[in-house]
Protein backbone atom coordinates (compact mmCIF):
# COMPACT_ATOMS: atom_id res chain seq x y z
CA UNK A 1 0.00 0.00 0.00
CA UNK A 2 3.01 2.37 0.67
CA UNK A 3 4.68 1.78 -2.30
CA UNK A 4 1.54 2.62 -4.20
CA UNK A 5 0.90 6.10 -2.16
CA UNK A 6 4.43 6.70 -2.56
CA UNK A 7 4.10 6.28 -6.70
CA UNK A 8 0.92 8.24 -6.23
CA UNK A 9 2.48 11.45 -4.78
CA UNK A 10 5.17 11.53 -6.83
CA UNK A 11 2.92 11.52 -9.95
CA UNK A 12 0.73 13.98 -8.25
CA UNK A 13 3.35 16.52 -7.75
CA UNK A 14 4.12 15.87 -11.45
CA UNK A 15 1.43 17.17 -12.55
CA UNK A 16 1.64 20.89 -10.99
CA UNK A 17 5.71 20.77 -11.32
CA UNK A 18 4.58 23.26 -14.87
CA UNK A 19 2.17 25.27 -15.12
CA UNK A 20 0.19 23.01 -17.64
CA UNK A 21 -2.14 21.49 -15.26
CA UNK A 22 -3.16 24.89 -13.59
CA UNK A 23 -4.19 25.55 -17.11
CA UNK A 24 -5.62 22.70 -17.65
CA UNK A 25 -8.13 23.08 -14.97
CA UNK A 26 -9.14 26.51 -15.63
CA UNK A 27 -10.06 25.29 -19.42
CA UNK A 28 -12.14 22.43 -17.91
CA UNK A 29 -13.37 25.07 -15.58
CA UNK A 30 -14.10 27.43 -18.11
CA UNK A 31 -15.74 24.97 -20.41
CA UNK A 32 -17.45 22.98 -18.21
CA UNK A 33 -19.27 26.44 -16.88
CA UNK A 34 -19.48 27.90 -20.87
CA UNK A 35 -21.56 24.75 -21.84
CA UNK A 36 -24.12 24.57 -19.11
CA UNK A 37 -24.67 28.16 -19.34
CA UNK A 38 -25.04 28.29 -23.26
CA UNK A 39 -26.02 24.95 -24.71
CA UNK A 40 -27.65 24.00 -21.48
CA UNK A 41 -29.93 26.98 -21.12
CA UNK A 42 -29.14 26.79 -17.75
CA UNK A 43 -31.17 29.89 -16.93
CA UNK A 44 -34.39 29.40 -19.07
CA UNK A 45 -34.96 25.62 -18.03
CA UNK A 46 -36.46 27.41 -14.80
CA UNK A 47 -35.38 24.97 -13.14
CA UNK A 48 -32.19 24.85 -10.23
CA UNK A 49 -30.84 21.66 -10.81
CA UNK A 50 -27.45 20.97 -11.99
CA UNK A 51 -28.68 18.61 -14.84
CA UNK A 52 -27.40 20.87 -17.63
CA UNK A 53 -23.88 20.81 -16.20
CA UNK A 54 -23.60 17.07 -15.69
CA UNK A 55 -25.11 16.24 -19.05
CA UNK A 56 -22.49 17.47 -21.03
CA UNK A 57 -19.35 15.83 -18.65
CA UNK A 58 -19.02 12.97 -20.90
CA UNK A 59 -18.54 14.73 -23.68
CA UNK A 60 -15.61 17.08 -21.40
CA UNK A 61 -14.58 14.11 -20.58
CA UNK A 62 -13.69 12.48 -23.68
CA UNK A 63 -11.40 15.22 -24.36
CA UNK A 64 -10.08 16.24 -20.96
CA UNK A 65 -9.72 12.84 -19.22
CA UNK A 66 -7.51 11.17 -22.25
CA UNK A 67 -5.32 14.29 -21.97
CA UNK A 68 -4.55 13.63 -18.19
CA UNK A 69 -3.92 10.04 -18.69
CA UNK A 70 -1.87 10.06 -22.27
CA UNK A 71 1.74 11.25 -20.60
CA UNK A 72 1.44 8.56 -17.70
CA UNK A 73 3.26 6.11 -19.03
CA UNK A 74 4.61 7.12 -22.18
CA UNK A 75 6.33 9.62 -21.03
CA UNK A 76 8.14 7.66 -19.05
CA UNK A 77 9.36 5.23 -21.94
CA UNK A 78 10.04 8.23 -23.97
CA UNK A 79 12.54 9.46 -20.58
CA UNK A 80 13.85 6.32 -20.02
CA UNK A 81 12.87 6.44 -16.05
CA UNK A 82 10.28 3.28 -16.76
CA UNK A 83 13.42 1.05 -16.33
CA UNK A 84 13.70 3.14 -12.89
CA UNK A 85 10.66 2.79 -12.03
CA UNK A 86 10.00 -0.79 -12.55
CA UNK A 87 13.37 -1.94 -11.21
CA UNK A 88 12.53 -0.63 -7.61
CA UNK A 89 11.05 -2.71 -5.35
CA UNK A 90 7.51 -2.00 -5.96
CA UNK A 91 5.27 -4.50 -7.91
CA UNK A 92 3.96 -3.69 -10.87
CA UNK A 93 0.42 -3.50 -9.50
CA UNK A 94 1.35 -0.49 -7.23
CA UNK A 95 2.75 1.09 -9.94
CA UNK A 96 -0.13 0.97 -12.12
CA UNK A 97 -2.76 1.38 -9.60
CA UNK A 98 -0.15 4.43 -8.16
CA UNK A 99 -0.59 6.22 -11.25
CA UNK A 100 -3.90 5.43 -11.87
CA UNK A 101 -4.94 6.83 -8.70
CA UNK A 102 -2.82 10.28 -8.52
CA UNK A 103 -4.63 10.62 -12.42
CA UNK A 104 -8.06 10.28 -10.90
CA UNK A 105 -7.36 12.33 -7.79
CA UNK A 106 -6.35 14.99 -10.18
CA UNK A 107 -10.20 14.85 -12.13
CA UNK A 108 -11.30 14.32 -8.74
CA UNK A 109 -9.77 17.91 -8.42
CA UNK A 110 -11.11 19.57 -11.34
CA UNK A 111 -14.82 18.65 -10.30
CA UNK A 112 -14.64 19.81 -6.47
CA UNK A 113 -13.37 22.87 -8.12
CA UNK A 114 -16.78 23.49 -9.67
CA UNK A 115 -18.62 23.94 -6.59
CA UNK A 116 -19.14 27.53 -8.05
CA UNK A 117 -21.95 26.31 -9.79
CA UNK A 118 -23.21 24.34 -6.97
CA UNK A 119 -23.44 27.33 -4.98
CA UNK A 120 -25.27 29.22 -7.64
CA UNK A 121 -27.87 26.57 -8.00
CA UNK A 122 -28.20 26.34 -3.98
CA UNK A 123 -28.21 30.36 -4.18
CA UNK A 124 -31.18 30.55 -7.04
CA UNK A 125 -33.16 27.90 -5.56
CA UNK A 126 -33.85 25.04 -3.72
CA UNK A 127 -32.20 22.23 -5.21
CA UNK A 128 -32.11 18.34 -4.87
CA UNK A 129 -28.68 18.09 -3.11
CA UNK A 130 -28.70 14.39 -2.76
CA UNK A 131 -28.99 14.08 -6.41
CA UNK A 132 -26.27 16.59 -6.77
CA UNK A 133 -24.14 14.28 -4.79
CA UNK A 134 -24.75 11.17 -6.37
CA UNK A 135 -24.45 13.00 -10.26
CA UNK A 136 -20.78 14.06 -8.56
CA UNK A 137 -20.27 10.52 -7.44
CA UNK A 138 -21.36 9.24 -10.79
CA UNK A 139 -19.28 11.22 -12.99
CA UNK A 140 -15.90 10.87 -10.90
CA UNK A 141 -16.91 7.05 -11.02
CA UNK A 142 -17.04 7.89 -15.16
CA UNK A 143 -13.99 10.26 -14.95
CA UNK A 144 -12.14 6.69 -13.63
CA UNK A 145 -13.27 4.58 -16.35
CA UNK A 146 -12.03 6.86 -18.94
CA UNK A 147 -8.38 7.43 -17.44
CA UNK A 148 -8.33 3.69 -16.91
CA UNK A 149 -8.54 3.43 -20.57
CA UNK A 150 -6.26 6.01 -21.16
CA UNK A 151 -3.73 4.30 -19.09
CA UNK A 152 -3.78 1.67 -21.30
CA UNK A 153 -2.92 3.02 -24.47
CA UNK A 154 -0.19 5.30 -22.67
CA UNK A 155 1.10 2.15 -21.56
CA UNK A 156 1.02 0.65 -25.27
CA UNK A 157 2.55 3.74 -27.16
CA UNK A 158 5.64 5.97 -26.67
CA UNK A 159 3.74 8.71 -28.49
CA UNK A 160 1.81 10.65 -26.21
CA UNK A 161 -0.90 12.24 -29.19
CA UNK A 162 -0.80 8.07 -30.25
CA UNK A 163 -1.96 7.97 -26.62
CA UNK A 164 -4.16 10.37 -26.62
CA UNK A 165 -5.99 10.03 -29.86
CA UNK A 166 -6.42 5.93 -29.31
CA UNK A 167 -8.20 6.58 -25.76
CA UNK A 168 -10.65 9.27 -27.33
CA UNK A 169 -11.67 6.22 -29.87
CA UNK A 170 -12.22 3.91 -27.36
CA UNK A 171 -14.24 6.10 -24.91
CA UNK A 172 -15.92 7.23 -28.19
CA UNK A 173 -17.25 3.53 -28.43
CA UNK A 174 -17.98 2.89 -25.49
CA UNK A 175 -19.95 6.20 -25.31
CA UNK A 176 -21.69 5.49 -28.34
CA UNK A 177 -23.34 2.16 -27.73
CA UNK A 178 -25.84 3.97 -25.54
CA UNK A 179 -26.75 6.75 -28.17
CA UNK A 180 -30.21 6.81 -29.10
CA UNK A 181 -29.51 6.27 -32.72
CA UNK A 182 -27.38 3.41 -32.09
CA UNK A 183 -29.68 1.61 -29.64
CA UNK A 184 -32.59 2.26 -32.32
CA UNK A 185 -30.72 0.27 -34.70
CA UNK A 186 -30.37 -2.54 -32.37
CA UNK A 187 -33.91 -2.47 -31.57
CA UNK A 188 -34.78 -2.20 -35.07
CA UNK A 189 -33.90 -6.31 -35.60
CA UNK A 190 -33.14 -7.44 -31.99
CA UNK A 191 -35.09 -7.93 -29.05
CA UNK A 192 -35.54 -5.76 -25.94
CA UNK A 193 -32.69 -8.19 -24.28
CA UNK A 194 -30.06 -7.51 -26.66
CA UNK A 195 -30.94 -3.60 -26.54
CA UNK A 196 -30.29 -3.75 -22.90
CA UNK A 197 -27.59 -5.28 -23.17
CA UNK A 198 -25.79 -2.94 -25.66
CA UNK A 199 -26.76 -0.07 -23.77
CA UNK A 200 -25.53 -1.90 -20.83
CA UNK A 201 -22.01 -1.54 -21.67
CA UNK A 202 -22.01 2.66 -22.12
CA UNK A 203 -20.81 4.91 -19.88
CA UNK A 204 -23.73 7.27 -20.80
CA UNK A 205 -26.61 4.53 -19.52
CA UNK A 206 -24.75 4.09 -16.17
CA UNK A 207 -23.68 7.59 -15.32
CA UNK A 208 -27.07 9.07 -16.37
CA UNK A 209 -28.27 6.48 -14.25
CA UNK A 210 -26.42 7.77 -11.11
CA UNK A 211 -26.87 11.47 -11.92
CA UNK A 212 -30.54 10.85 -11.66
CA UNK A 213 -30.37 10.67 -7.87
CA UNK A 214 -30.32 6.81 -7.97
CA UNK A 215 -27.07 4.74 -6.56
CA UNK A 216 -27.77 1.85 -7.83
CA UNK A 217 -24.71 -0.48 -7.13
CA UNK A 218 -24.68 -2.32 -10.35
CA UNK A 219 -24.06 1.31 -11.98
CA UNK A 220 -21.18 2.06 -9.43
CA UNK A 221 -19.50 -1.82 -10.08
CA UNK A 222 -20.14 -1.54 -13.47
CA UNK A 223 -17.35 1.79 -13.43
CA UNK A 224 -15.57 -0.34 -10.66
CA UNK A 225 -15.09 -3.26 -12.76
CA UNK A 226 -14.61 -0.97 -15.87
CA UNK A 227 -11.45 0.68 -14.05
CA UNK A 228 -10.11 -2.65 -12.72
CA UNK A 229 -10.37 -4.56 -15.91
CA UNK A 230 -8.61 -1.60 -17.93
CA UNK A 231 -6.06 -1.38 -15.18
CA UNK A 232 -5.49 -5.05 -15.18
CA UNK A 233 -5.36 -4.70 -19.29
CA UNK A 234 -2.33 -2.10 -18.47
CA UNK A 235 -0.46 -4.52 -16.59
CA UNK A 236 -0.57 -7.01 -19.43
CA UNK A 237 0.34 -4.16 -22.43
CA UNK A 238 3.54 -3.70 -20.06
CA UNK A 239 4.37 -7.13 -19.13
CA UNK A 240 4.02 -7.78 -22.99
CA UNK A 241 5.73 -4.78 -24.61
CA UNK A 242 8.74 -6.61 -22.15
CA UNK A 243 8.59 -10.11 -23.28
CA UNK A 244 8.60 -9.52 -27.04
CA UNK B 1 26.76 -13.69 -4.99
CA UNK B 2 25.57 -13.54 -8.57
CA UNK B 3 24.57 -16.89 -10.91
CA UNK B 4 23.61 -16.39 -14.23
CA UNK B 5 22.85 -19.76 -16.29
CA UNK B 6 22.78 -19.98 -19.71
CA UNK B 7 20.71 -16.55 -20.13
CA UNK B 8 19.40 -16.08 -23.18
CA UNK B 9 17.40 -13.22 -24.44
CA UNK B 10 15.66 -12.68 -28.04
CA UNK B 11 13.98 -9.50 -29.62
CA UNK B 12 11.67 -11.34 -32.72
CA UNK B 13 14.88 -13.64 -34.68
CA UNK B 14 17.39 -10.96 -33.29
CA UNK B 15 19.78 -12.37 -30.53
CA UNK B 16 20.71 -10.10 -28.43
CA UNK B 17 21.84 -12.17 -25.32
CA UNK B 18 23.09 -15.44 -26.53
CA UNK B 19 23.87 -18.43 -23.34
CA UNK B 20 25.29 -16.45 -20.98
CA UNK B 21 26.56 -18.13 -18.18
CA UNK B 22 28.58 -16.13 -15.35
CA UNK B 23 29.10 -16.00 -11.09
CA UNK B 24 29.98 -12.68 -9.48
CA UNK B 25 31.36 -12.81 -5.83
CA UNK B 26 31.52 -10.07 -3.15
CA UNK B 27 34.58 -7.82 -3.81
CA UNK B 28 34.71 -7.85 -7.25
CA UNK B 29 34.23 -5.13 -10.03
CA UNK B 30 33.30 -6.61 -12.91
CA UNK B 31 33.19 -4.39 -16.21
CA UNK B 32 31.20 -5.53 -19.20
CA UNK B 33 32.92 -4.82 -22.00
CA UNK B 34 32.02 -4.74 -25.45
CA UNK B 35 31.01 -2.96 -29.13
CA UNK B 36 27.62 -1.41 -29.19
CA UNK B 37 24.89 -3.53 -29.23
CA UNK B 38 26.55 -6.38 -27.92
CA UNK B 39 24.25 -6.87 -25.32
CA UNK B 40 25.53 -5.20 -22.21
CA UNK B 41 22.77 -3.63 -21.51
CA UNK B 42 20.25 -6.15 -22.19
CA UNK B 43 22.02 -8.59 -19.74
CA UNK B 44 22.19 -5.48 -17.46
CA UNK B 45 18.19 -5.07 -17.75
CA UNK B 46 17.40 -8.50 -17.25
CA UNK B 47 20.28 -9.18 -13.90
CA UNK B 48 18.21 -6.53 -12.65
CA UNK B 49 14.58 -7.50 -13.50
CA UNK B 50 13.72 -5.25 -15.68
CA UNK B 51 13.54 -7.43 -18.77
CA UNK B 52 12.78 -11.20 -18.62
CA UNK B 53 14.95 -13.66 -20.15
CA UNK B 54 13.88 -15.84 -23.46
CA UNK B 55 15.38 -18.54 -21.18
CA UNK B 56 18.18 -19.10 -18.10
CA UNK B 57 18.18 -18.16 -14.77
CA UNK B 58 19.64 -14.83 -13.28
CA UNK B 59 19.63 -15.17 -9.17
CA UNK B 60 21.12 -13.27 -6.34
CA UNK B 61 22.27 -14.37 -2.98
CA UNK B 62 20.19 -17.24 -3.48
CA UNK B 63 17.22 -15.69 -4.62
CA UNK B 64 15.72 -16.23 -8.12
CA UNK B 65 15.04 -13.01 -10.12
CA UNK B 66 11.93 -13.91 -11.53
CA UNK B 67 10.14 -15.72 -8.19
CA UNK B 68 10.85 -13.17 -5.62
CA UNK B 69 12.16 -9.75 -7.83
CA UNK B 70 10.84 -7.48 -4.41
CA UNK B 71 13.54 -9.32 -2.36
CA UNK B 72 16.26 -8.95 -5.37
CA UNK B 73 15.28 -5.68 -6.54
CA UNK B 74 15.63 -4.54 -2.60
CA UNK B 75 19.35 -5.67 -2.30
CA UNK B 76 20.00 -4.12 -5.95
CA UNK B 77 21.10 -0.68 -7.09
CA UNK B 78 20.21 0.11 -10.47
CA UNK B 79 21.90 2.75 -12.68
CA UNK B 80 20.20 2.49 -16.36
CA UNK B 81 21.53 3.39 -19.43
CA UNK B 82 21.72 7.09 -20.41
CA UNK B 83 21.22 7.45 -15.99
CA UNK B 84 17.55 8.76 -16.61
CA UNK B 85 15.36 10.90 -14.31
CA UNK B 86 12.26 12.97 -13.79
CA UNK B 87 13.27 16.28 -15.49
CA UNK B 88 10.40 18.43 -13.26
CA UNK B 89 11.64 17.07 -10.09
CA UNK B 90 14.28 18.68 -7.50
CA UNK B 91 17.44 16.77 -6.92
CA UNK B 92 16.23 16.22 -3.68
CA UNK B 93 12.87 15.47 -4.42
CA UNK B 94 13.85 12.39 -6.42
CA UNK B 95 16.36 11.54 -4.33
CA UNK B 96 13.76 11.51 -1.42
CA UNK B 97 11.08 9.60 -3.92
CA UNK B 98 13.72 7.28 -3.90
CA UNK B 99 13.98 6.83 -0.54
CA UNK B 100 10.41 6.68 0.36
CA UNK B 101 10.34 3.76 -2.13
CA UNK B 102 12.95 1.92 -0.46
CA UNK B 103 11.58 2.39 2.88
CA UNK B 104 13.39 4.97 4.42
CA UNK B 105 12.26 6.56 6.77
CA UNK B 106 12.72 9.13 9.50
CA UNK B 107 16.39 10.16 10.66
CA UNK B 108 17.79 6.83 8.46
CA UNK B 109 16.59 8.83 5.28
CA UNK B 110 17.71 11.92 6.09
CA UNK B 111 21.08 10.82 6.50
CA UNK B 112 21.22 8.59 3.93
CA UNK B 113 20.47 10.82 1.62
CA UNK B 114 22.79 13.25 2.64
CA UNK B 115 25.59 10.43 2.59
CA UNK B 116 24.50 9.83 -0.89
CA UNK B 117 24.58 13.12 -2.04
CA UNK B 118 28.13 13.77 -0.77
CA UNK B 119 29.19 11.06 -1.76
CA UNK B 120 28.21 11.61 -5.44
CA UNK B 121 28.82 15.66 -4.74
CA UNK B 122 25.59 16.82 -5.37
CA UNK B 123 25.21 19.23 -2.36
CA UNK B 124 25.37 22.56 -4.53
CA UNK B 125 22.55 21.55 -6.56
CA UNK B 126 20.12 19.41 -4.30
CA UNK B 127 17.04 22.10 -4.77
CA UNK B 128 17.68 22.31 -8.84
CA UNK B 129 15.48 21.16 -11.08
CA UNK B 130 17.13 17.64 -12.69
CA UNK B 131 15.79 19.39 -15.87
CA UNK B 132 18.35 22.05 -15.66
CA UNK B 133 21.75 19.94 -15.06
CA UNK B 134 24.83 19.24 -16.75
CA UNK B 135 25.06 15.82 -18.15
CA UNK B 136 27.67 15.23 -15.52
CA UNK B 137 25.44 16.07 -12.90
CA UNK B 138 22.24 14.07 -13.85
CA UNK B 139 24.97 11.10 -14.09
CA UNK B 140 25.42 11.58 -10.61
CA UNK B 141 21.98 11.70 -9.59
CA UNK B 142 21.62 8.20 -11.14
CA UNK B 143 24.41 7.63 -8.94
CA UNK B 144 23.48 8.80 -5.64
CA UNK B 145 19.82 7.03 -6.54
CA UNK B 146 21.79 3.70 -6.53
CA UNK B 147 23.69 3.83 -3.41
CA UNK B 148 20.24 5.35 -1.03
CA UNK B 149 19.78 2.08 0.80
CA UNK B 150 23.46 0.78 0.62
CA UNK B 151 22.31 -2.36 -1.82
CA UNK B 152 24.61 -5.03 -1.94
CA UNK B 153 25.07 -5.04 -5.57
CA UNK B 154 25.31 -2.35 -7.92
CA UNK B 155 24.68 -2.50 -11.65
CA UNK B 156 26.29 0.66 -13.27
CA UNK B 157 25.38 0.89 -17.00
CA UNK B 158 28.25 3.24 -18.40
CA UNK B 159 28.59 5.47 -15.14
CA UNK B 160 30.95 7.86 -16.45
CA UNK B 161 29.62 8.56 -19.91
CA UNK B 162 29.45 12.38 -20.84
CA UNK B 163 31.62 12.92 -17.41
CA UNK B 164 34.47 15.05 -17.89
CA UNK B 165 38.19 13.73 -17.07
CA UNK B 166 37.98 14.63 -13.04
CA UNK B 167 34.56 13.97 -12.69
CA UNK B 168 35.51 10.14 -14.03
CA UNK B 169 38.31 10.05 -11.40
CA UNK B 170 36.04 11.13 -8.87
CA UNK B 171 33.28 8.50 -10.19
CA UNK B 172 36.00 5.56 -10.05
CA UNK B 173 37.36 6.45 -7.36
CA UNK B 174 33.76 5.85 -5.76
CA UNK B 175 33.42 2.65 -7.25
CA UNK B 176 36.80 1.25 -5.82
CA UNK B 177 35.69 2.69 -2.76
CA UNK B 178 32.34 0.88 -2.40
CA UNK B 179 33.55 -2.56 -4.18
CA UNK B 180 35.02 -3.19 -0.94
CA UNK B 181 32.09 -5.48 0.77
CA UNK B 182 29.70 -5.00 -2.78
CA UNK B 183 29.23 -6.45 -6.12
CA UNK B 184 30.01 -3.92 -8.88
CA UNK B 185 29.06 -4.31 -12.34
CA UNK B 186 29.69 -1.99 -14.64
CA UNK B 187 29.29 -1.48 -18.44
CA UNK B 188 31.67 0.50 -20.63
CA UNK B 189 33.51 0.89 -23.47
CA UNK B 190 36.14 2.82 -22.52
CA UNK B 191 38.80 0.53 -21.87
CA UNK B 192 41.17 2.25 -19.90
CA UNK B 193 38.33 2.41 -16.92
CA UNK B 194 38.48 -1.45 -16.70
CA UNK B 195 42.37 -1.31 -15.94
CA UNK B 196 41.52 1.54 -13.46
CA UNK B 197 38.48 0.15 -11.75
CA UNK B 198 37.71 -3.57 -12.27
CA UNK B 199 39.61 -6.31 -11.17
CA UNK B 200 37.64 -8.49 -13.61
CA UNK B 201 37.16 -7.89 -17.01
CA UNK B 202 34.22 -9.93 -19.52
CA UNK B 203 34.39 -9.27 -22.97
CA UNK B 204 31.16 -9.61 -24.88
CA UNK B 205 30.49 -9.71 -28.55
CA UNK B 206 26.91 -10.49 -30.76
CA UNK B 207 25.78 -11.26 -27.18
CA UNK B 208 28.21 -14.10 -26.18
CA UNK B 209 31.28 -14.09 -23.70
CA UNK B 210 34.39 -13.86 -25.70
CA UNK B 211 36.70 -13.22 -23.19
CA UNK B 212 36.60 -13.40 -19.22
CA UNK B 213 39.46 -12.20 -16.43
CA UNK B 214 41.52 -10.16 -14.66
CA UNK B 215 42.52 -7.02 -16.79
CA UNK B 216 45.82 -8.13 -16.83
CA UNK B 217 45.66 -11.59 -18.16
CA UNK B 218 43.31 -9.84 -21.23
CA UNK B 219 46.29 -8.20 -21.65
CA UNK B 220 48.46 -10.78 -22.15
CA UNK B 221 46.46 -12.10 -24.85
CA UNK B 222 47.80 -9.21 -27.07
CA UNK B 223 50.07 -10.08 -29.40
CA UNK B 224 51.80 -6.39 -27.72
CA UNK B 225 52.14 -8.62 -24.80
CA UNK B 226 55.76 -9.15 -23.82
CA UNK B 227 56.87 -6.91 -26.80
CA UNK B 228 60.18 -5.06 -26.49
CA UNK B 229 59.84 -1.19 -27.23
CA UNK B 230 63.35 0.00 -28.61
CA UNK B 231 63.57 4.00 -28.87
CA UNK B 232 67.18 5.24 -30.07
CA UNK B 233 67.99 9.06 -29.85
CA UNK B 234 68.86 9.06 -33.98
CA UNK B 235 68.73 6.86 -36.57
CA UNK B 236 69.93 3.01 -36.84
CA UNK B 237 69.57 0.06 -39.13
CA UNK B 238 68.91 -2.58 -36.21
CA UNK B 239 66.14 -4.25 -38.01
CA UNK B 240 67.67 -7.33 -39.19
CA UNK B 241 69.84 -7.60 -35.94
CA UNK B 242 66.99 -7.49 -33.97
CA UNK B 243 65.32 -10.28 -36.31
CA UNK B 244 67.96 -12.68 -36.29
CA UNK B 245 67.72 -12.88 -32.16
CA UNK B 246 66.57 -15.80 -30.60
CA UNK B 247 62.63 -16.01 -29.99
CA UNK B 248 62.12 -12.73 -32.08
CA UNK B 249 58.97 -13.47 -34.13
CA UNK B 250 58.48 -10.23 -35.54
CA UNK B 251 59.93 -6.61 -35.75
CA UNK B 252 58.16 -3.26 -36.90
CA UNK B 253 60.25 -0.35 -37.47
CA UNK B 254 58.89 3.07 -37.57
CA UNK B 255 59.72 6.75 -37.23
CA UNK B 256 63.04 5.92 -39.33
CA UNK B 257 65.07 3.81 -37.70
CA UNK B 258 64.43 5.33 -34.75
CA UNK B 259 61.71 3.35 -32.92
CA UNK B 260 61.48 -0.46 -32.83
CA UNK B 261 58.95 -2.63 -31.79
CA UNK B 262 60.00 -6.44 -31.13
CA UNK B 263 57.80 -9.01 -30.86
CA UNK B 264 58.36 -12.45 -29.03
CA UNK B 265 57.28 -15.92 -29.78
CA UNK B 266 54.71 -16.57 -27.80
CA UNK B 267 55.88 -17.44 -23.89
CA UNK B 268 59.61 -16.22 -24.60
CA UNK B 269 60.85 -12.75 -23.24
CA UNK B 270 63.21 -11.56 -25.84
CA UNK B 271 64.17 -8.52 -23.37
CA UNK B 272 67.72 -9.53 -22.43
CA UNK B 273 68.85 -10.24 -25.55
CA UNK B 274 67.73 -6.91 -27.20
CA UNK B 275 69.22 -5.23 -24.35
CA UNK B 276 72.43 -7.24 -25.14
CA UNK B 277 72.54 -6.54 -28.49
CA UNK B 278 71.97 -3.04 -28.09
CA UNK B 279 75.03 -2.73 -25.66
CA UNK B 280 77.18 -4.60 -27.95
CA UNK B 281 76.32 -2.57 -31.10
CA UNK B 282 76.75 0.75 -29.20
CA UNK B 283 73.45 1.93 -30.07
CA UNK B 284 72.27 5.55 -29.21
CA UNK B 285 69.51 3.92 -26.87
CA UNK B 286 66.81 6.38 -25.23
CA UNK B 287 64.68 4.30 -23.71
CA UNK B 288 63.55 0.73 -23.62
CA UNK B 289 60.38 -1.27 -21.97
CA UNK B 290 58.76 -4.37 -21.65
CA UNK B 291 55.10 -3.77 -23.07
CA UNK B 292 51.99 -5.00 -21.10
CA UNK B 293 49.49 -5.58 -23.32
CA UNK B 294 47.08 -3.63 -24.86
CA UNK B 295 43.44 -4.14 -24.24
CA UNK B 296 42.22 -2.35 -27.06
CA UNK B 297 44.22 -5.00 -29.17
CA UNK B 298 42.90 -7.83 -27.73
CA UNK B 299 38.95 -6.07 -27.59
CA UNK B 300 39.47 -5.12 -31.20
CA UNK B 301 40.85 -9.06 -32.35
CA UNK B 302 38.00 -10.21 -30.09
CA UNK B 303 35.01 -8.43 -31.57
CA UNK B 304 35.80 -7.24 -34.61
CA UNK B 305 33.42 -8.75 -37.43
CA UNK B 306 30.91 -10.10 -34.48
CA UNK B 307 28.18 -7.25 -34.48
Amino acid sequence: MSGLLTVCKREWSAYFSTPVAYVFVLIFLMMSAALTFYLGNFYDRGQADLQPFFNFHPWLYLFFMPAIAMGLWSQERQLGTIELLLTLPLTQAQVVSGKFLAAWLFAALALVLTFPLWLTVNYLGDPDNGVILTSYLGSWLMAGAFIAVGCCMSALSRNQIVAFILTVLICFVLMLSGFPMVLDMFRAWGSDRVVDFVAGLSFITHFQALSRGVVDLRDVLYFLLLITVWLFATGEVLSIKKAR
Amino acid sequence: MIEVERLTRRFGDFTAVDDLSFEVRPGEVLGFLGPNGAGKSTTMKMLTGFLPPTSGRVSLFGLDIARQPLAVKQRLGYLPEGAPAWSDMTVLGFLKFIADVRGLKGKNRSQRIMHAAALTGLEPVLKQNIGTLSKGFKRRVGLAQTLLHDPDVLILDEPTDGLDPNQKQQVRDLISQLAEDKIVIISTHILEEVSAVCSRAMIIAAGRKVADGTPAELEARSRYHQAVSVQFSEPVQAASVFAGLPGVMEVDEYDGGRGYRIFPEEKTSVFHAVNTAIETHHWPLDTLHIERGRLEDVFRQLTEGKS
